[in-house]
């Protein structure tokens, strides 16, 4: 073998290793950012915000690997996002009640009976248990009925967006059972432990962050496994994967169930944090909110999701609050600018950068770069299973 | 009787708006795969022309006839503005467009706003709108059987348009065909923003009947743009015929289901009914064979 022969083969391996393990720096980075930095440096009022942010990054993770990578447009995660925070605020309610009490809400709207349903909520393992599990269900039963029918696309898209607006709406009508409007709120204790204690607060951070970076271990190890390519195989051509022998539908229904899932857990989070869980978190508006995030950060790629809805959490508490309207205009020209121009997110922008650094790895990996970056930016000339348009009548 | 008449003339009366907000989408969904999240505002474009025009021509019932043609002109342009200026770029990413005039819907409403207040403002219904009439023991509001025929009207002239005119051909063929209708020199870019300006234009006739029912709000569109994809969706794309079906079946199945339950009870079942019906029949009520795979 050349010379050249050997330095390629090793410049090749090398980019192979950087290309398999590199995100595994960027997480060790945003673990250090997020577990030892933050909490060293930032106020509890600070923390307890950038808590919510995770809560809420959570969900946008989930959204990333449905959409970014599943092509699965979900404009309904508020309703899973929901479930698992309605579950974890009727069991912090129903602590702050006493062994027995009823929440004090129902006597507020109500005639002070509490109904079946809520009943297990006492159990701390049985809502931990649900919140895993009443998303999975709902999910997948959802989502078996429309992908085995191949409803896809905006039809997909549309149907996710109505569930978000039928949940909210269920919710509002049922103020004697979840508090309609108001949601539930005024929590004292978060499994036994003082919510008003500085270090509970900064320990519930710690878990939302510590959840953050356990699912981007997980969603990293995912998008490098045999699903994970067959998943963005899914997306960018159903017809071929099914050709292939493969069920794209339940290739689908798992990165559904799995983003429902995770969207829950971000919304059990979010509750204790925040303090409050309202029909305005769940509805159609806040399940487009968190896909703000996951459109600016970038959809496809794993770090997009999670920095872009940090990004957004954060400008929104800090403009919405200075100043309103300019921040329903900015978040407008947000969606137009980012998909008209930038469709893969900042994230997309990553490889460009990284093709103008001036080391001699980069350069000899540039011929390759196209093929490498592939599952961030979702091939568009294959039209194989855009649908014919129909005829009008 | 009543039990029976009430929630069914309502319920086509509700049929009858939804139509409208889905006239438009199912043209430019049907055509072009492009999901206009923004057709929402397009309403509420069309209810705030009606008020303005009553700004400017006290007469009720003169201004309500000048008002249909201005909000359709007006919501009309709005819509080509936007098909120019945002949705020509995306024609190959029909899901990156449903999030770009999701943004586009957002800043419409925050400029209707911004223009005229957080609040609504009453529109005033002419006399002759003001009555009812006895339908078996059902005093019917003028209004409702107005804005049914005004839907009725709209589909007629819009299938019209479609069957006969020579602006109808081209866009039939483009539908049916996009390539083949450009080798014929067809120039789709034309149709398609001819579509979207009919398409949006008729979302602004919708918003002066809505207009007329329940006043201006800059956040009107929201509570139609759901239902009226969802009445594209059940009756197959790009058909008119299986949108009006669809369209008046969901307000005469949400009237009942409003009657028997209560106003949110009926939305969700409405919402459970749709998913049950499209794992049924996922190309919705009415479809066109083609050899496309999906």
């Amino acid at each position: 073998m050349t010379d050249a022969g050997i330095k390629v083969a090793g410049v090749t391996r090398q980019k192979r290793l950087l290309n398999t393990y590199g995100p595994l720096i960027g997480i060790a980075v945003l673990a250090f950012f997020l577990l030892v930095w933050a909490p060293g440096t930032m106020t509890a009022f600070r923390l307890g915000n950038l808590g919510k942010y995770c809560a809420l990054a959570l969900a946008s993770m989930g959204i990333g690997l449905a959409w970014g990578r599943g092509g699965m447009l979900v404009l309904g995660q508020g309703v899973f996002f929901g479930l698992g925070a309605y579950a974890m605020a009727m069991h912090m309610k129903l602590e702050a009640a006493g062994p027995g009490g009823v929440p004090d809400f129902m006597t507020l709207y109500g005639n002070g009976t509490m109904p079946s349903w809520w009943e297990p909520f006492r159990s701390g393992p049985f809502t931990l248990f649900a919140i895993v599990a009443l998303p999975a269900v709902v999910s997948f039963i959802l989502g078996y009925a429309i992908l085995k029918r191949r409803v896809k696309g905006a039809y997909f898209a549309i149907l996710t967006q109505a569930m978000a607006v039928a949940f909210a709406t269920l919710l509002i009508a049922t103020i004697k059972q979840t508090g309609g409007f108001n949601g539930l709120n005024t929590f004292t204790t978060f499994f036994g432990h003082n919510l008003y204690d500085p270090k509970v607060g900064k320990n519930l951070y710690m878990i939302a962050a510590g959840l953050v970076i356990l699912f981007m271990l997980i969603l990293w190890q995912l998008y490098r496994s045999r699903y994970g390519e067959l998943l963005v195989a899914t997306r960018d051509a159903e017809e071929r994967i099914r050709f292939l022998g493969y069920d794209p539908a339940n290739i689908k229904l798992v990165a559904f169930v799995v983003a429902a899932i995770m969207a829950s857990i971000g919304g059990a989070m979010f509750v204790p944090l925040a303090g409050i869980i309202s029909p305005s978190n769940v509805d159609a508006p806040a399940s487009i909110m968190l896909l703000a995030g996951v459109a600016l950060g970038g959809r496809s790629s794993l770090f997009g999701p999670v920095l872009g809805a940090i990004a957004v959490g954060y400008s929104r508490s800090t403009l919405s609050e200075k100043f309103p309207t300019q921040w329903t205009y900015f978040l407008g020209a947000l969606f137009i600018v980012i998909m008209l121009f930038l469709p893969g997110g900042v994230a997309s922008l990553w490889p460009k950068v990284r093709s103008l650094w001036p080391s001699s790895t980069r350069r000899a990996a540039k011929g390759t770069a196209s093929s490498v970056d592939r599952d961030h930016e979702p091939t568009r000339d294959v039209d194989l299973d855009q649908a014919e348009p129909a005829a009008l009548a | 009787m009543d039990v029976l008449t009430t929630p069914f003339l309502t319920g086509t009366a509700t049929g009858a708006i939804l139509l409208l907000a889905a006239l438009g989408l199912t043209l430019t969904f049907g055509q072009m795969g492009v999901i206009n999240m923004a057709n929402g505002e397009f309403l509420m474009v069309g209810a705030y022309v009606a008020y303005m025009t009553q700004q400017v021509i006290s007469g009720a019932g003169v201004s309500i006839v000048v008002a249909l043609p201005m909000a359709f002109i007006v919501a009309g342009l709005l819509g080509l503005l936007l098909e120019v200026t945002v949705i020509q770029w995306m024609y190959k990413r029909p899901l990156d467009t449903l999030l770009a005039t999701v943004g586009v819907s957002l800043v419409l409403q925050q400029f209707a706003q911004d223009l005229f207040g957080a609040q609504g403002d009453p529109v005033t219904a002419p006399s002759w709108l003001g009555g009812r009439i006895s339908v078996f023991g059902y005093e019917w509001p003028h209004r409702q059987l107005f804005t049914i025929l005004l839907a009725l009207a709209a589909l007629a002239a819009l299938s019209a348009v479609l069957k006969y005119s020579f602006f109808g051909r081209q866009i039939r063929a483009t539908v049916q065909n996009r390539q083949l209708a450009e080798t014929l020199g067809v120039s789709t870019r034309n149709v398609d923003r001819i579509t979207f300006f009919l398409g949006s234009g008729l979302a602004g006739v919708g918003g002066v009947a809505i207009a007329l029912i329940s006043g201006t709000n800059p956040t009107l569109g929201t509570a139609y743009i759901i239902p009226a994809f969802l009445v594209v969706v059940i009756g197959g794309v790009g058909q008119l015929k299986g949108t009006l079906l669809a369209a008046w079946a969901v307000g005469v199945v949400t009237a009942f289901l409003t009657d028997w339950t209560s106003g949110s009870m009926a939305q969700v079942i409405t919402f459970a009914l749709v998913v049950i019906f499209l794992t049924m029949r996922p190309q919705g009520l009415f479809t066109v064979r083609t050899r496309s795979l999906a």
